[in-house]
Protein backbone atom coordinates (compact mmCIF):
# COMPACT_ATOMS: atom_id res chain seq x y z
CA UNK A 1 0.00 0.00 0.00
CA UNK A 2 1.16 3.51 -0.78
CA UNK A 3 2.24 5.46 2.28
CA UNK A 4 0.53 8.85 2.76
CA UNK A 5 1.73 11.86 4.76
CA UNK A 6 -0.25 14.99 5.57
CA UNK A 7 1.31 18.44 5.82
CA UNK A 8 0.28 22.06 6.09
CA UNK A 9 -0.30 23.83 2.76
CA UNK A 10 1.88 26.89 2.13
CA UNK A 11 1.41 26.93 -1.67
CA UNK A 12 -1.27 24.51 -2.89
CA UNK A 13 -1.12 22.37 -6.02
CA UNK A 14 -1.41 18.93 -7.58
CA UNK A 15 1.75 17.28 -8.83
CA UNK A 16 3.39 13.96 -9.60
CA UNK A 17 7.17 13.93 -9.62
CA UNK A 18 10.49 12.51 -8.50
CA UNK A 19 11.71 12.98 -4.93
CA UNK A 20 15.10 14.45 -4.11
CA UNK A 21 15.87 14.10 -0.41
CA UNK A 22 18.17 16.17 1.79
CA UNK A 23 18.39 14.88 5.34
CA UNK A 24 20.30 17.95 6.55
CA UNK A 25 19.33 21.61 6.36
CA UNK A 26 19.29 22.73 2.75
CA UNK A 27 21.67 25.66 2.25
CA UNK A 28 19.89 27.57 -0.51
CA UNK A 29 22.70 29.92 -1.50
CA UNK A 30 25.43 27.25 -1.42
CA UNK A 31 23.25 24.81 -3.37
CA UNK A 32 22.32 27.20 -6.22
CA UNK A 33 25.40 29.44 -6.21
CA UNK A 34 27.26 27.75 -9.06
CA UNK A 35 24.19 27.49 -11.26
CA UNK A 36 23.50 31.20 -10.72
CA UNK A 37 27.05 32.32 -11.51
CA UNK A 38 27.39 30.08 -14.59
CA UNK A 39 23.79 30.79 -15.71
CA UNK A 40 23.16 27.08 -16.07
CA UNK A 41 20.13 25.68 -17.85
CA UNK A 42 19.60 23.03 -15.19
CA UNK A 43 20.59 23.48 -11.52
CA UNK A 44 22.87 20.91 -9.95
CA UNK A 45 23.53 21.20 -6.21
CA UNK A 46 26.87 22.92 -5.57
CA UNK A 47 26.88 22.57 -1.76
CA UNK A 48 29.86 20.31 -1.05
CA UNK A 49 28.74 19.89 2.56
CA UNK A 50 25.45 18.28 1.50
CA UNK A 51 26.38 14.67 0.78
CA UNK A 52 22.77 13.79 -0.14
CA UNK A 53 22.46 16.35 -2.92
CA UNK A 54 25.92 17.40 -4.10
CA UNK A 55 26.01 17.51 -7.92
CA UNK A 56 22.47 16.14 -8.24
CA UNK A 57 19.92 17.85 -10.49
CA UNK A 58 17.42 19.90 -8.44
CA UNK A 59 15.41 21.52 -11.26
CA UNK A 60 11.88 20.12 -11.54
CA UNK A 61 12.32 17.69 -8.63
CA UNK A 62 10.26 17.43 -5.46
CA UNK A 63 12.77 18.59 -2.89
CA UNK A 64 12.21 16.90 0.49
CA UNK A 65 14.06 18.58 3.34
CA UNK A 66 13.87 19.47 7.03
CA UNK A 67 14.32 23.27 6.60
CA UNK A 68 16.59 25.64 4.69
CA UNK A 69 19.68 27.13 6.36
CA UNK A 70 22.41 29.66 5.61
CA UNK A 71 22.58 33.23 4.35
CA UNK A 72 19.62 35.59 4.71
CA UNK A 73 19.83 36.10 0.95
CA UNK A 74 18.13 32.65 0.75
CA UNK A 75 14.69 34.01 -0.14
CA UNK A 76 16.08 36.13 -2.94
CA UNK A 77 17.96 33.11 -4.29
CA UNK A 78 14.72 31.10 -4.50
CA UNK A 79 13.05 34.02 -6.30
CA UNK A 80 15.95 34.23 -8.77
CA UNK A 81 16.18 30.51 -9.58
CA UNK A 82 12.40 30.45 -10.08
CA UNK A 83 12.64 33.27 -12.61
CA UNK A 84 15.46 31.41 -14.39
CA UNK A 85 13.37 28.22 -14.42
CA UNK A 86 15.92 26.36 -12.28
CA UNK A 87 13.68 25.81 -9.24
CA UNK A 88 12.38 22.55 -7.82
CA UNK A 89 8.75 21.85 -8.73
CA UNK A 90 7.83 21.43 -5.08
CA UNK A 91 9.37 21.75 -1.63
CA UNK A 92 8.25 19.40 1.13
CA UNK A 93 9.43 20.33 4.62
CA UNK A 94 9.42 17.78 7.41
CA UNK A 95 9.60 20.60 10.00
CA UNK A 96 7.70 23.92 10.09
CA UNK A 97 8.94 26.08 7.22
CA UNK A 98 11.78 28.51 8.03
CA UNK A 99 11.58 32.24 7.36
CA UNK A 100 14.12 32.30 4.50
CA UNK A 101 12.35 29.61 2.46
CA UNK A 102 8.91 31.07 3.20
CA UNK A 103 10.08 34.47 1.97
CA UNK A 104 11.39 33.07 -1.32
CA UNK A 105 8.41 30.82 -2.02
CA UNK A 106 5.81 33.51 -1.23
CA UNK A 107 7.68 36.24 -3.17
CA UNK A 108 7.89 33.87 -6.16
CA UNK A 109 4.13 33.31 -6.05
CA UNK A 110 3.15 36.97 -5.51
CA UNK A 111 5.73 38.77 -7.67
CA UNK A 112 6.51 36.24 -10.43
CA UNK A 113 3.14 34.52 -10.45
CA UNK A 114 4.98 31.17 -10.36
CA UNK A 115 4.10 28.44 -7.94
CA UNK A 116 6.56 26.23 -6.12
CA UNK A 117 4.12 23.82 -4.47
CA UNK A 118 5.02 23.81 -0.79
CA UNK A 119 3.93 21.81 2.25
CA UNK A 120 5.49 21.90 5.70
CA UNK A 121 5.28 20.03 9.04
CA UNK A 122 5.21 16.62 7.31
CA UNK A 123 7.05 15.11 10.28
CA UNK A 124 10.39 13.39 10.85
CA UNK A 125 8.91 10.05 9.76
CA UNK A 126 8.31 11.49 6.28
CA UNK A 127 11.96 12.36 5.81
CA UNK A 128 13.06 8.97 7.16
CA UNK A 129 10.70 7.15 4.79
CA UNK A 130 11.03 8.98 1.48
CA UNK A 131 14.02 8.17 -0.76
CA UNK A 132 15.56 10.08 -3.65
CA UNK A 133 14.23 8.79 -6.97
CA UNK A 134 10.84 7.66 -5.62
CA UNK A 135 7.71 8.86 -7.40
CA UNK A 136 5.56 11.15 -5.24
CA UNK A 137 2.04 12.48 -5.71
CA UNK A 138 0.99 15.73 -3.99
CA UNK A 139 -2.58 17.04 -3.83
CA UNK A 140 -4.12 20.41 -2.98
CA UNK A 141 -5.22 19.22 0.45
CA UNK A 142 -1.60 18.81 1.52
CA UNK A 143 -1.29 15.03 1.15
CA UNK A 144 1.86 13.37 -0.14
CA UNK A 145 1.64 9.81 -1.44
CA UNK A 146 4.76 7.74 -2.01
CA UNK A 147 3.75 5.78 -5.10
CA UNK A 148 6.54 3.23 -5.36
CA UNK A 149 7.21 2.45 -1.69
CA UNK B 1 -5.28 36.82 -1.93
CA UNK B 2 -8.35 34.74 -1.03
CA UNK B 3 -8.59 35.18 2.72
CA UNK B 4 -6.54 35.77 5.84
CA UNK B 5 -7.03 34.86 9.46
CA UNK B 6 -4.86 37.77 10.58
CA UNK B 7 -6.52 40.68 12.37
CA UNK B 8 -5.86 43.58 10.02
CA UNK B 9 -6.67 47.26 10.54
CA UNK B 10 -9.05 49.03 8.18
CA UNK B 11 -6.10 50.65 6.39
CA UNK B 12 -4.28 47.32 6.02
CA UNK B 13 -7.43 45.74 4.59
CA UNK B 14 -7.77 48.57 2.07
CA UNK B 15 -4.19 48.07 0.96
CA UNK B 16 -4.77 44.34 0.63
CA UNK B 17 -7.86 45.00 -1.49
CA UNK B 18 -5.74 47.08 -3.87
CA UNK B 19 -7.33 50.43 -3.02
CA UNK B 20 -3.88 52.04 -2.69
CA UNK B 21 -2.40 50.58 -5.84
CA UNK B 22 -1.46 47.17 -7.21
CA UNK B 23 2.20 47.27 -6.17
CA UNK B 24 1.43 48.15 -2.55
CA UNK B 25 -1.22 45.41 -2.62
CA UNK B 26 1.47 42.88 -3.60
CA UNK B 27 3.77 44.18 -0.86
CA UNK B 28 0.99 43.73 1.70
CA UNK B 29 0.02 40.30 0.37
CA UNK B 30 3.63 39.17 0.68
CA UNK B 31 3.86 40.30 4.31
CA UNK B 32 0.47 38.93 5.32
CA UNK B 33 1.05 35.51 3.72
CA UNK B 34 4.51 35.44 5.25
CA UNK B 35 3.08 36.26 8.68
CA UNK B 36 0.37 33.61 8.31
CA UNK B 37 3.02 30.96 7.65
CA UNK B 38 4.37 31.68 11.14
CA UNK B 39 1.04 32.00 12.94
CA UNK B 40 1.20 35.80 13.34
CA UNK B 41 -2.15 37.30 14.37
CA UNK B 42 -1.39 40.89 13.38
CA UNK B 43 1.12 43.33 11.97
CA UNK B 44 2.89 45.65 14.40
CA UNK B 45 4.49 49.04 13.60
CA UNK B 46 8.24 49.26 13.15
CA UNK B 47 9.76 51.83 15.49
CA UNK B 48 13.28 52.14 14.15
CA UNK B 49 15.09 52.61 10.83
CA UNK B 50 15.75 49.72 8.42
CA UNK B 51 19.02 47.95 7.73
CA UNK B 52 19.01 45.86 4.54
CA UNK B 53 21.22 42.91 3.60
CA UNK B 54 21.36 43.22 -0.18
CA UNK B 55 24.14 45.64 -1.11
CA UNK B 56 25.55 43.95 -4.18
CA UNK B 57 24.56 44.55 -7.78
CA UNK B 58 24.99 40.96 -8.96
CA UNK B 59 23.93 40.37 -12.56
CA UNK B 60 22.19 37.14 -11.57
CA UNK B 61 19.44 38.55 -9.30
CA UNK B 62 17.34 40.16 -12.03
CA UNK B 63 13.87 39.49 -10.54
CA UNK B 64 14.94 41.28 -7.38
CA UNK B 65 15.85 44.42 -9.37
CA UNK B 66 12.55 44.15 -11.22
CA UNK B 67 10.69 44.23 -7.88
CA UNK B 68 12.73 47.25 -6.72
CA UNK B 69 11.99 49.00 -10.04
CA UNK B 70 8.29 48.33 -9.61
CA UNK B 71 8.39 49.77 -6.07
CA UNK B 72 10.19 52.89 -7.30
CA UNK B 73 7.81 53.32 -10.27
CA UNK B 74 4.94 53.24 -7.78
CA UNK B 75 6.72 55.95 -5.72
CA UNK B 76 7.11 53.65 -2.74
CA UNK B 77 9.96 54.17 -0.26
CA UNK B 78 11.02 52.66 3.02
CA UNK B 79 9.30 54.35 6.00
CA UNK B 80 12.65 55.80 7.13
CA UNK B 81 16.16 56.14 5.71
CA UNK B 82 18.11 52.88 5.69
CA UNK B 83 21.64 51.57 5.91
CA UNK B 84 22.72 48.52 3.91
CA UNK B 85 25.48 45.89 3.92
CA UNK B 86 28.97 46.73 2.50
CA UNK B 87 29.83 47.06 -1.17
CA UNK B 88 31.47 44.02 -2.82
CA UNK B 89 34.69 45.57 -4.17
CA UNK B 90 37.12 48.45 -3.66
CA UNK B 91 39.73 48.79 -6.42
CA UNK B 92 41.51 51.62 -4.59
CA UNK B 93 42.38 49.74 -1.42
CA UNK B 94 42.42 46.06 -2.38
CA UNK B 95 44.90 44.33 -4.65
CA UNK B 96 43.06 43.19 -7.80
CA UNK B 97 44.40 42.02 -11.13
CA UNK B 98 42.94 43.06 -14.48
CA UNK B 99 41.28 39.64 -14.86
CA UNK B 100 39.72 39.98 -11.41
CA UNK B 101 38.45 43.45 -12.32
CA UNK B 102 36.83 42.01 -15.44
CA UNK B 103 35.32 39.19 -13.38
CA UNK B 104 33.99 41.61 -10.75
CA UNK B 105 32.43 43.80 -13.41
CA UNK B 106 30.82 40.66 -14.89
CA UNK B 107 29.48 39.34 -11.58
CA UNK B 108 28.56 42.73 -10.08
CA UNK B 109 27.70 44.50 -13.34
CA UNK B 110 24.55 46.03 -11.86
CA UNK B 111 26.33 47.71 -8.92
CA UNK B 112 25.98 51.31 -10.15
CA UNK B 113 22.38 50.85 -11.25
CA UNK B 114 21.47 49.09 -8.03
CA UNK B 115 22.97 51.87 -5.90
CA UNK B 116 20.82 54.34 -7.85
CA UNK B 117 17.80 52.17 -7.07
CA UNK B 118 18.72 52.11 -3.38
CA UNK B 119 18.94 55.93 -3.28
CA UNK B 120 15.42 56.19 -4.69
CA UNK B 121 14.17 53.61 -2.20
CA UNK B 122 15.52 55.44 0.87
CA UNK B 123 19.28 54.83 1.27
CA UNK B 124 20.65 57.24 3.89
CA UNK B 125 23.77 58.35 2.00
CA UNK B 126 26.91 57.17 0.15
CA UNK B 127 28.53 56.11 3.42
CA UNK B 128 25.67 53.94 4.64
CA UNK B 129 27.31 50.70 3.42
CA UNK B 130 28.30 48.49 6.38
CA UNK B 131 27.14 45.34 8.15
CA UNK B 132 27.74 47.02 11.54
CA UNK B 133 25.20 49.84 11.19
CA UNK B 134 24.85 50.03 14.98
CA UNK B 135 28.38 51.42 15.49
CA UNK B 136 28.34 55.00 16.90
CA UNK B 137 30.10 56.45 13.82
CA UNK B 138 27.36 54.98 11.57
CA UNK B 139 24.46 55.83 13.83
CA UNK B 140 21.70 53.39 12.92
CA UNK B 141 21.33 52.46 16.58
CA UNK B 142 17.99 51.17 17.86
CA UNK B 143 16.93 51.44 21.49
CA UNK B 144 15.85 48.62 23.73
CA UNK B 145 12.35 47.45 22.85
CA UNK B 146 12.40 48.96 19.35
CA UNK B 147 10.68 46.83 16.69
CA UNK B 148 12.81 46.35 13.54
CA UNK B 149 12.70 44.36 10.31
CA UNK B 150 16.43 43.81 9.74
CA UNK B 151 18.00 41.05 7.69
CA UNK B 152 21.83 41.06 8.01
CA UNK B 153 22.37 38.13 10.37
CA UNK B 154 25.22 39.68 12.41
CA UNK B 155 23.26 42.93 12.88
CA UNK B 156 20.09 41.01 13.81
CA UNK B 157 21.80 39.04 16.57
CA UNK B 158 23.53 42.20 17.89
CA UNK B 159 20.31 44.27 17.92
CA UNK B 160 18.36 41.52 19.69
CA UNK B 161 21.00 40.42 22.18
CA UNK B 162 23.21 43.40 23.01
CA UNK B 163 20.74 46.25 22.50
CA UNK B 164 17.53 44.44 23.44
CA UNK B 165 15.66 45.61 20.32
CA UNK B 166 13.40 43.10 18.55
CA UNK B 167 13.79 41.79 15.03
CA UNK B 168 13.34 38.48 13.30
CA UNK B 169 16.07 37.09 11.09
CA UNK B 170 14.42 38.30 7.89
CA UNK B 171 15.24 37.26 4.37
CA UNK B 172 16.33 39.71 1.70
CA UNK B 173 13.17 40.96 0.04
CA UNK B 174 10.95 40.55 3.10
CA UNK B 175 13.10 43.21 4.82
CA UNK B 176 12.22 45.73 2.09
CA UNK B 177 8.51 44.81 2.01
CA UNK B 178 8.14 45.24 5.80
CA UNK B 179 10.01 48.54 5.75
CA UNK B 180 7.89 49.87 2.86
CA UNK B 181 4.73 49.26 4.87
CA UNK B 182 6.46 50.17 8.16
CA UNK B 183 5.09 47.04 9.83
CA UNK B 184 6.13 43.45 10.53
CA UNK B 185 4.16 40.30 11.31
CA UNK B 186 4.23 39.68 15.06
CA UNK B 187 5.89 36.32 15.55
CA UNK B 188 9.22 34.77 16.60
CA UNK B 189 11.72 37.11 18.23
CA UNK B 190 9.19 39.95 18.31
CA UNK B 191 7.31 38.08 21.06
CA UNK B 192 8.25 37.58 24.74
CA UNK B 193 7.66 33.84 24.49
CA UNK B 194 10.20 33.24 21.71
CA UNK B 195 12.85 35.31 23.49
CA UNK B 196 13.03 32.69 26.26
CA UNK B 197 16.12 30.48 26.22
CA UNK B 198 16.07 26.89 24.92
CA UNK B 199 19.67 26.20 25.92
CA UNK B 200 21.74 26.77 29.05
CA UNK B 201 25.36 27.22 27.96
CA UNK B 202 27.73 26.64 30.87
CA UNK B 203 31.11 28.17 30.14
CA UNK B 204 33.85 26.42 32.12
CA UNK B 205 37.07 27.59 30.48
CA UNK B 206 40.23 28.62 32.34
CA UNK B 207 40.35 32.05 30.66
CA UNK B 208 38.25 34.28 28.40
CA UNK B 209 37.75 32.20 25.25
CA UNK B 210 38.25 33.46 21.71
CA UNK B 211 34.92 35.14 20.84
CA UNK B 212 34.85 33.69 17.33
CA UNK B 213 35.35 30.07 18.45
CA UNK B 214 32.92 30.38 21.35
CA UNK B 215 30.26 31.83 19.02
CA UNK B 216 30.92 29.05 16.53
CA UNK B 217 30.57 26.32 19.18
CA UNK B 218 27.28 27.82 20.39
CA UNK B 219 25.90 28.26 16.85
CA UNK B 220 26.81 24.74 15.78
CA UNK B 221 25.07 23.30 18.86
CA UNK B 222 21.89 25.38 19.20
CA UNK B 223 21.41 26.23 15.47
CA UNK B 224 18.43 28.68 15.47
CA UNK B 225 17.43 28.32 19.13
CA UNK B 226 18.09 30.82 21.93
CA UNK B 227 21.08 30.22 24.25
CA UNK B 228 21.53 31.62 27.79
CA UNK B 229 25.25 31.78 28.53
CA UNK B 230 26.63 31.52 32.07
CA UNK B 231 30.24 31.96 33.17
CA UNK B 232 31.12 34.55 30.52
CA UNK B 233 30.45 37.61 32.69
CA UNK B 234 33.19 36.34 35.06
CA UNK B 235 35.62 37.45 32.35
CA UNK B 236 33.69 40.26 30.66
CA UNK B 237 32.20 41.85 33.79
CA UNK B 238 28.69 43.22 33.96
CA UNK B 239 29.08 46.46 32.02
CA UNK B 240 28.69 46.88 28.27
CA UNK B 241 32.03 48.69 27.83
CA UNK B 242 33.48 49.19 24.29
CA UNK B 243 35.74 46.13 24.44
CA UNK B 244 32.84 44.03 25.73
CA UNK B 245 30.61 45.25 22.89
CA UNK B 246 33.34 44.25 20.42
CA UNK B 247 33.54 40.77 21.96
CA UNK B 248 29.76 40.31 21.86
CA UNK B 249 29.62 41.59 18.25
CA UNK B 250 32.15 38.99 17.08
CA UNK B 251 30.76 36.15 19.19
CA UNK B 252 27.24 36.86 17.93
CA UNK B 253 28.27 37.00 14.27
CA UNK B 254 29.99 33.61 14.61
CA UNK B 255 26.94 32.07 16.28
CA UNK B 256 24.66 33.49 13.56
CA UNK B 257 26.78 32.20 10.68
CA UNK B 258 27.94 28.85 12.10
CA UNK B 259 24.35 28.28 13.21
CA UNK B 260 21.40 30.62 12.77
CA UNK B 261 21.29 32.29 16.19
CA UNK B 262 19.14 35.43 16.22
CA UNK B 263 19.27 36.12 19.97
CA UNK B 264 21.50 35.12 22.88
CA UNK B 265 21.49 36.12 26.53
CA UNK B 266 24.65 36.49 28.64
CA UNK B 267 23.99 36.18 32.36
CA UNK B 268 24.57 39.45 34.30
CA UNK B 269 25.50 41.28 31.11
CA UNK B 270 23.01 41.57 28.23
CA UNK B 271 19.88 43.68 28.93
CA UNK B 272 17.22 40.99 29.21
CA UNK B 273 19.49 38.64 31.17
CA UNK B 274 20.26 41.45 33.64
CA UNK B 275 16.57 42.16 34.16
CA UNK B 276 15.10 38.68 34.20
CA UNK B 277 18.05 36.38 34.94
CA UNK B 278 17.26 32.68 34.88
CA UNK B 279 13.54 33.38 34.58
CA UNK B 280 14.39 33.48 30.87
CA UNK B 281 15.06 29.73 30.85
CA UNK B 282 12.31 27.56 29.34
CA UNK B 283 11.11 24.66 31.57
CA UNK B 284 12.75 21.81 29.64
CA UNK B 285 16.07 23.54 29.12
CA UNK B 286 18.86 21.70 27.30
CA UNK B 287 22.41 22.09 28.62
CA UNK B 288 25.71 22.41 26.76
CA UNK B 289 28.95 22.62 28.76
CA UNK B 290 31.82 24.39 27.02
CA UNK B 291 35.32 23.92 28.38
CA UNK B 292 38.74 24.43 26.80
CA UNK B 293 38.76 20.90 25.34
CA UNK B 294 35.38 21.46 23.66
CA UNK B 295 36.55 24.72 22.09
CA UNK B 296 39.70 22.99 20.81
CA UNK B 297 37.55 20.19 19.34
CA UNK B 298 35.39 22.74 17.52
CA UNK B 299 38.44 24.65 16.23
CA UNK B 300 40.07 21.46 14.95
CA UNK B 301 36.86 20.40 13.18
CA UNK B 302 36.94 23.21 10.60
CA UNK B 303 37.55 21.77 7.12
CA UNK B 304 40.64 22.90 5.22
CA UNK B 305 39.58 23.98 1.74
CA UNK B 306 43.00 24.88 0.33
CA UNK B 307 44.49 22.49 -2.21
CA UNK B 308 48.02 23.31 -0.96
CA UNK B 309 47.81 23.85 2.81
CA UNK B 310 51.37 25.18 3.21
CA UNK B 311 51.04 28.03 0.69
CA UNK B 312 52.09 31.52 1.74
CA UNK B 313 48.93 33.51 2.50
CA UNK B 314 48.06 36.02 -0.21
CA UNK B 315 46.41 38.34 2.29
CA UNK B 316 44.75 38.46 5.67
CA UNK B 317 41.20 39.76 6.19
CA UNK B 318 40.33 41.23 9.58
CA UNK B 319 36.84 42.63 10.14
CA UNK B 320 33.90 40.42 9.21
CA UNK B 321 31.67 41.80 10.68
CA UNK B 322 33.15 45.28 10.27
CA UNK B 323 35.58 46.46 12.94
CA UNK B 324 34.73 49.09 15.53
CA UNK B 325 36.99 52.14 15.91
CA UNK B 326 38.40 50.57 19.05
CA UNK B 327 39.25 47.36 17.15
CA UNK B 328 40.96 49.20 14.24
CA UNK B 329 43.14 51.07 16.73
CA UNK B 330 44.04 47.84 18.53
CA UNK B 331 44.94 46.03 15.29
CA UNK B 332 47.01 48.91 13.91
CA UNK B 333 48.87 49.30 17.22
CA UNK B 334 49.47 45.54 17.48
CA UNK B 335 50.79 45.31 13.91
CA UNK B 336 53.02 48.36 14.34
CA UNK B 337 54.44 46.95 17.58
CA UNK B 338 55.26 43.73 15.76
CA UNK B 339 56.86 45.59 12.84
CA UNK B 340 59.10 47.47 15.28
CA UNK B 341 59.95 44.34 17.27
CA UNK B 342 60.95 42.49 14.11
CA UNK B 343 62.61 45.57 12.55
CA UNK B 344 60.46 45.32 9.44
CA UNK B 345 59.07 48.14 7.31
CA UNK B 346 56.20 46.11 5.91
CA UNK B 347 54.09 43.11 6.95
CA UNK B 348 55.10 40.08 4.84
CA UNK B 349 51.39 39.27 4.31
CA UNK B 350 49.16 42.26 3.44
CA UNK B 351 46.57 42.90 6.16
CA UNK B 352 43.15 44.21 5.10
CA UNK B 353 41.17 45.83 7.91
CA UNK B 354 37.47 46.12 7.03
CA UNK B 355 35.20 48.66 8.63
CA UNK B 356 32.38 51.11 7.97
CA UNK B 357 33.19 54.22 5.89
CA UNK B 358 32.31 56.47 8.87
CA UNK B 359 34.56 54.52 11.23
CA UNK B 360 37.49 54.62 8.78
CA UNK B 361 37.03 58.37 8.33
CA UNK B 362 37.05 58.87 12.10
CA UNK B 363 40.15 56.70 12.53
CA UNK B 364 42.04 58.58 9.82
CA UNK B 365 41.45 61.93 11.57
CA UNK B 366 44.09 61.16 14.19
CA UNK B 367 46.02 58.29 12.67
CA UNK B 368 49.48 58.47 11.16
CA UNK B 369 49.61 58.09 7.36
CA UNK B 370 51.59 55.54 5.34
CA UNK B 371 49.58 52.42 6.10
CA UNK B 372 49.78 51.02 2.59
CA UNK B 373 53.59 51.14 2.69
CA UNK B 374 53.49 49.11 5.91
CA UNK B 375 51.24 46.48 4.33
CA UNK B 376 48.11 47.57 6.23
CA UNK B 377 45.06 48.63 4.25
CA UNK B 378 41.69 49.96 5.33
CA UNK B 379 38.61 49.22 3.27
CA UNK B 380 34.85 49.34 3.66
CA UNK B 381 34.09 46.27 1.50
CA UNK B 382 32.46 43.01 2.46
CA UNK B 383 35.28 40.43 2.37
CA UNK B 384 32.71 37.72 1.85
CA UNK B 385 31.52 39.30 -1.38
CA UNK B 386 35.13 39.82 -2.49
CA UNK B 387 35.86 36.10 -2.07
CA UNK B 388 32.63 34.87 -3.60
CA UNK B 389 33.98 34.15 -7.10
CA UNK B 390 36.13 31.36 -8.57
CA UNK B 391 39.33 33.45 -8.87
CA UNK B 392 39.45 34.89 -5.36
CA UNK B 393 38.18 31.61 -3.88
CA UNK B 394 41.41 29.95 -5.09
CA UNK B 395 43.61 32.45 -3.24
CA UNK B 396 45.17 31.38 0.06
CA UNK B 397 43.51 33.92 2.34
CA UNK B 398 43.62 33.83 6.14
CA UNK B 399 41.20 35.51 8.53
CA UNK B 400 40.25 35.85 12.19
CA UNK B 401 36.56 35.79 11.19
CA UNK B 402 34.53 32.65 11.68
CA UNK B 403 31.76 34.07 9.48
CA UNK B 404 34.17 34.54 6.57
CA UNK B 405 35.50 31.00 7.15
CA UNK B 406 31.97 29.61 7.00
CA UNK B 407 31.02 31.23 3.69
CA UNK B 408 34.34 31.13 1.82
CA UNK B 409 37.61 29.22 1.40
CA UNK B 410 39.43 31.51 3.87
CA UNK B 411 41.29 29.75 6.71
CA UNK B 412 40.41 30.81 10.21
CA UNK B 413 42.99 31.39 12.95
CA UNK B 414 42.63 33.05 16.38
CA UNK B 415 44.14 36.56 16.73
CA UNK B 416 47.56 35.70 18.20
CA UNK B 417 48.03 32.86 15.73
CA UNK B 418 47.14 35.13 12.86
CA UNK B 419 49.72 37.72 13.95
CA UNK B 420 52.34 34.97 13.85
CA UNK B 421 51.18 33.84 10.39
CA UNK B 422 51.25 37.41 9.03
CA UNK B 423 54.93 37.67 9.99
CA UNK B 424 56.20 34.08 9.81
CA UNK B 425 53.82 32.34 7.41
CA UNK B 426 52.19 28.95 7.86
CA UNK B 427 54.44 26.29 9.32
Amino acid sequence: MNKVFKGRVIVAGNLKGEALVSHRGFNTLASFQKSLVTRAKIARCSDQDNKDLYQKVMTGKILCLPQTVGSTTGGMVILTVAQMGLHPAAMLFSKPIDSLAAAGIIMTDVWLNKKIITLDSLGDDFLQTVKSGQLLEINEEGEVRILDS
Amino acid sequence: MKETNMELTAEEKEILEGKKGETLRKVMETIVRFGQAFGAHRLIPLTHRPHLVTSFGANSIKPYYAIINELIASRLKTFDLFTVDPRPFDYENLPVTLIEKILFSFIFGKQKDYEQQLKKLGLENEEAFTCACYLPEVGNIPHRGDILAWSESSAVVYANSVIGARTNRNSAGIDIMCNIVGKAPEYGLLTDECRQADWLIELKTKKLPNAQILGSAIGLKVVEEVPYITGLSEYLGSELKPEVLDYLKDMGAASASNGAVGLYHVENLTPEARDFGRKLLKPNIKTYVIDDAELERVYQSYPLLWKKPARKPFLCFIGCPHLSLNQIEQWVNRLEEELQKRRLKKTPVPVILCSAPGVIKEFKKNAPTGFKEKGIRLTAICPLMYMNNPLCARKPIVTNSNKLRTYSTARFFPDEEIIRIIFEGLQ
